[in-house]
């Protein structure tokens, strides 16, 4: 071959995009070659996404061209770049639960014999499809509705390989798997690969963006940076292109011994449904860190505590007074604040303001307490305390970035003055910059006097951020870890390979 | 490969068949008790003649809440329809099959017509349906002060009373149309992306379904239903009625009726055969409280306990499956 790269499967140039008068996108170019893995990172707002919904037919770009296989092509709508071979897997799972895997995985392109969907054509087809992405599993006609988060992943992943895509666009893709469900996709990003299939990699997670991609183009307030061989670069020059900033000090520092106040809230042999005898201790001025795989009852821990589900059995005692958590009203009186790991289905409001997003925990709950107008100005200080950056307080949520997004929800709990933080996977699917700067201010919150419980699945995170680690397995508490544990330690009480010890 | 992945998965009979077979025990029973005696050919006949011109109506009614829309103009089409079928007609059997088609056409009109402010205008399909429905209301008023035309007698002799020993012809005909609505939503492209757009527009957008078309073909085939809902009731009634549509509430009834067979109000889930069932039952209490002679108004309370108590039981059965 005299090229030494193959003539790109798609070519963007010169892409912009305007919203509002707000420009997005500023002169984008970036191209994929055939059986190339290019990565695409930014920090939340940097146009990621809407550079990817622009190549699969979503939004239609104000100025630029989308070439595909050499030829320009005007998307007008995401069924048009499907059938041009442009499959997208979301961030956000795009699948109807009330449907079958099968229904989904072929909705908009159903198998059909003389007119009619052939449903036993669907289903055999979806198994081989999942097969071929060695998922056995998984049963074609089971309705996705009762399928946990990392199979759903799988039935995203099988509805875009059922297009036949020459190029597939994967926003946040691991987003919400398991460790080894990450190695499976892995897995089969290079089998897709293989076949010579263009991918476009949107990804916050820098480890696998170096683990998968071949380039990387750097995106930042709608323009590129700069686009880099993956092999010639470093995970700390791409984070000072996002960011424009060195990532020293990654973590806040842990509390010091004189941080730690009294014992605030105490759990004994904790139940209900999906907890087992759950003994925990909180101090004020910690952050007592949450380790275990999905499913292993973290959640259902912070659910509990907050009162969404809570214990059936056992004793929970807030500064020595038993008390009952039998309402989120109730816990929220009592001082407690949860930040969901659902942001976009229990943490905001989409189609209300920012303003009313922040306000919505105090206006519910303190509703005498205080004016509208000392309120509504104690928010706005919160709102830019946090650094939220909105086009103004009025702007409906959902066209904020997730970490921006995030900033709003902690917010409307920081109004309330809460003891108890409960954090659910607080910086999921949140890029670095607003990542450090949540991490920060949950040190902060916590050197202030509150007491903090952080769920993570990001075990640098929960590692950097721990005062101590409790680990959960099964709904019970596996063990106990200090501050400076291992990733390997943590791992071992999570999948119980370590001797159950409490420290 | 087990036996049961070869079966569609879908959810057990709708529980709308289990109130229905209760109703029908207990009711029978308090007939019986009463002196009178529920199954006998003639309330069985007037039993399922209500449930054929309501359940029509029904059917329809099920295909647009599905696809996360509504129509609340069905009561105005049927009445229109009646009345183009029987004006057309005159009497003569000659000019049965034109009227028919004539009413047909008409009726699709109004469902293109609630479609396309519903997808093209984006109009909250409450507002657009009875915005259009009191567009109707204002011409059937002016236009009419009570019957008009004369119903065809060769449609009145077999749509109107003709059966097959207990069974109305008009039943027969619900049930056909019933199987092939089960049949599009089962079956066809179609069906599948109208669930799809009722769960969630999003989603079935982005899989590349047309959303619009999907949702004003599901307004056409509803007021189709509803216009030979319109013939049949025209057939029973031998004239066009400007007002039969509102009088026997089809709007309303046929959305309870939608809801007691198990379908979601906000669309994506649910089907035909439920819907049925729920204008079963809703006929089944009609004749046990005729049977009774219950007054109207208490009968009228009992129907909306019973529609309440559905959604109700409805709701508790997604919480349950939501904290699973």
């Amino acid at each position: 071959m005299s090229d030494p790269r193959p003539a790109p499967l798609l070519a963007l140039r010169g892409i912009g995009k305007s919203f509002l008068g707000v420009r997005v996108l500023d002169g984008v170019d970036l191209d994929v070659a055939p059986g190339e893995i290019h990565a695409v990172v930014g920090e939340n707002g940097a146009g990621k996404s809407t550079l990817m919904k622009i190549v699969s037919g979503g939004y239609h770009p104000d100025e630029g061209t989308v070439e595909l296989g050499g030829e320009p092509r005007a998307f007008r709508s995401p069924r048009d770049a499907q059938r041009a071979g442009i499959g997208i897997i979301h961030q956000e799972f795009n699948l109807l639960p009330e449907r079958t895997v099968a229904e989904n995985v072929y909705l908009g392109h159903e198998p059909v014999r003389r007119g009619l969907v052939d449903r036993r054509e669907m289903l055999s087809r979806t198994r081989q499809l999942l097969v071929s992405i060695g998922e056995t599993e998984l049963p074609a006609d089971a309705r996705v509705g009762r399928l946990g988060v990392a199979q759903q992943q799988v039935v995203e992943i099988a509805k875009a390989l059922a297009l036949d895509a020459q190029l597939l666009i994967m926003d946040e893709p691991t987003a919400s798997l398991a460790d080894h469900e990450v190695e499976l996709l892995y897995g089969l990003v290079r089998r897709l690969q293989d076949r010579g299939i263009g991918l476009l990699y949107v990804s916050h997670r820098l480890t696998e963006v170096f683990d998968l991609s071949s380039r990387i183009t750097v995106l930042k307030d709608g323009r590129r940076v700069t686009t880099v061989p993956t092999a010639g670069t470093t995970a700390d020059e791409l984070v000072r292109h996002m960011v424009g900033r060195e990532l020293s000090s990654y973590y806040p520092d842990r509390a010091r011994a004189d941080d730690l106040g009294p014992v605030r809230l105490t759990v004994r042999a904790g139940g209900n449904g999906k907890l087992h005898g759950v003994d925990l201790e909180l101090r004020a001025g910690e952050v007592l860190g949450v380790g275990g795989l999905q499913g292993a009852g973290r959640s259902a821990l912070a659910r509990a505590l907050f009162g969404v589900s809570p214990f059936t059995t056992g004793e929970v005692r807030l500064d020595a007074t038993p008390i009952r958590l039998r309402s989120p009203r109730a816990a929220m009186r009592a001082g407690i604040a949860y930040v969901t790991e659902d942001r976009k289905g229990e943490g905001i409001v989409g189609r209300q303001s920012v303003l009313d997003n922040a306000l919505l925990a105090s206006r519910a709950v303190f509703a005498a307490r205080s004016g509208r107008a000392a309120r509504t100005v104690r928010i706005r200080e919160l709102l830019a305390a946090v650094e939220v950056r909105a086009a103004g307080d009025d702007q409906e949520i959902r066209f904020l970035s997730g970490g921006n997004q995030q900033k709003v929800v902690l917010a409307r709990w920081l109004a309330l003055n809460p003891l108890i933080l409960l954090f659910d996977e607080p910086t999921r699917g949140i890029d670095v910059g607003a990542k450090s700067a949540i991490h920060d201010l949950v040190r902060r919150l916590a050197r202030d006097g509150a007491a903090v419980l952080m769920i993570s699945s990001d075990l640098p995170e929960l590692l950097g951020m721990s005062d101590r680690i409790v680990v959960m397995r099964d709904g019970r508490i596996a063990g106990e870890l200090p501050g400076g544990a291992t990733e390997e330690q943590v791992v071992a009480l999570a999948v119980g390979t370590a001797r159950e010890a409490v420290a | 490969m087990n036996a049961r992945s070869l079966l569609p998965a879908r959810r057990p009979v709708p529980g709308v068949f289990v109130a229905l077979a209760l109703t029908l025990a207990i009711g029978g029973t308090v007939v019986m008790i009463d002196g009178g005696q529920l199954f006998n050919q003639p309330t069985t006949v007037s039993l399922l003649h209500v449930a054929a011109g309501l359940g029509l109506v029904a059917v329809g009614q099920t295909l647009v809440i599905l696809g996360g829309s509504l129509d609340l103009s069905v009561a105005y089409v049927i009445s229109l329809s009646t009345l183009v079928a029987a004006e057309t007609m005159n009497g003569s059997d000659g000019a049965l099959l034109p009227a028919i088609g004539l009413a047909l056409t008409v009726s699709a009109g109004v469902g293109l017509l609630n479609g396309l402010l519903v997808t093209k205008l984006r109009i909250n399909a409450f507002i657009a349906t009875l915005g259009v429905g009191l567009l109707l209301k204002g011409y059937l008023d002016s236009g009419y002060d009570g019957p008009s035309g004369t119903t065809a007698p060769a449609l009145v002799q077999s749509l109107g009373y003709q059966r097959v020993g207990p069974i109305p012809l008009s039943f027969l005909l619900l049930v056909a149309v019933t199987g092939a609505a089960w049949f599009a939503l089962s079956r066809t492209r179609f069906g599948h992306h109208l669930v799809a757009v009722g769960g969630d527009p999003e989603v079935a957008r982005l899989s590349g379904v047309r959303n619009d078309r999907v949702l004003v073909t599901a307004h056409v085939l509803c007021a189709l239903c509803a216009g030979l809902a319109g013939i049949y009731l025209a057939s029973r009634l031998g004239s066009g009625a400007p007002r039969v549509g509102t009088e026997g509430l089809y709007d309303l009834e046929s959305i309870a009726a939608v809801v007691i067979g198990g379908t979601a109000l906000a669309g994506g889930r649910g089907g035909v055969i439920g819907t049925v069932g729920g204008v079963l039952l809703l006929a089944s209490i009609d004749a046990i409280f005729n049977q009774l002679e219950v007054d109207a108004f208490f009968k009228q309370v009992i129907r909306g306990a019973i529609i309440i108590a559905a959604v109700a039981i409805y709701a508790r059965r997604a919480m349950r499956k939501a904290a699973s």
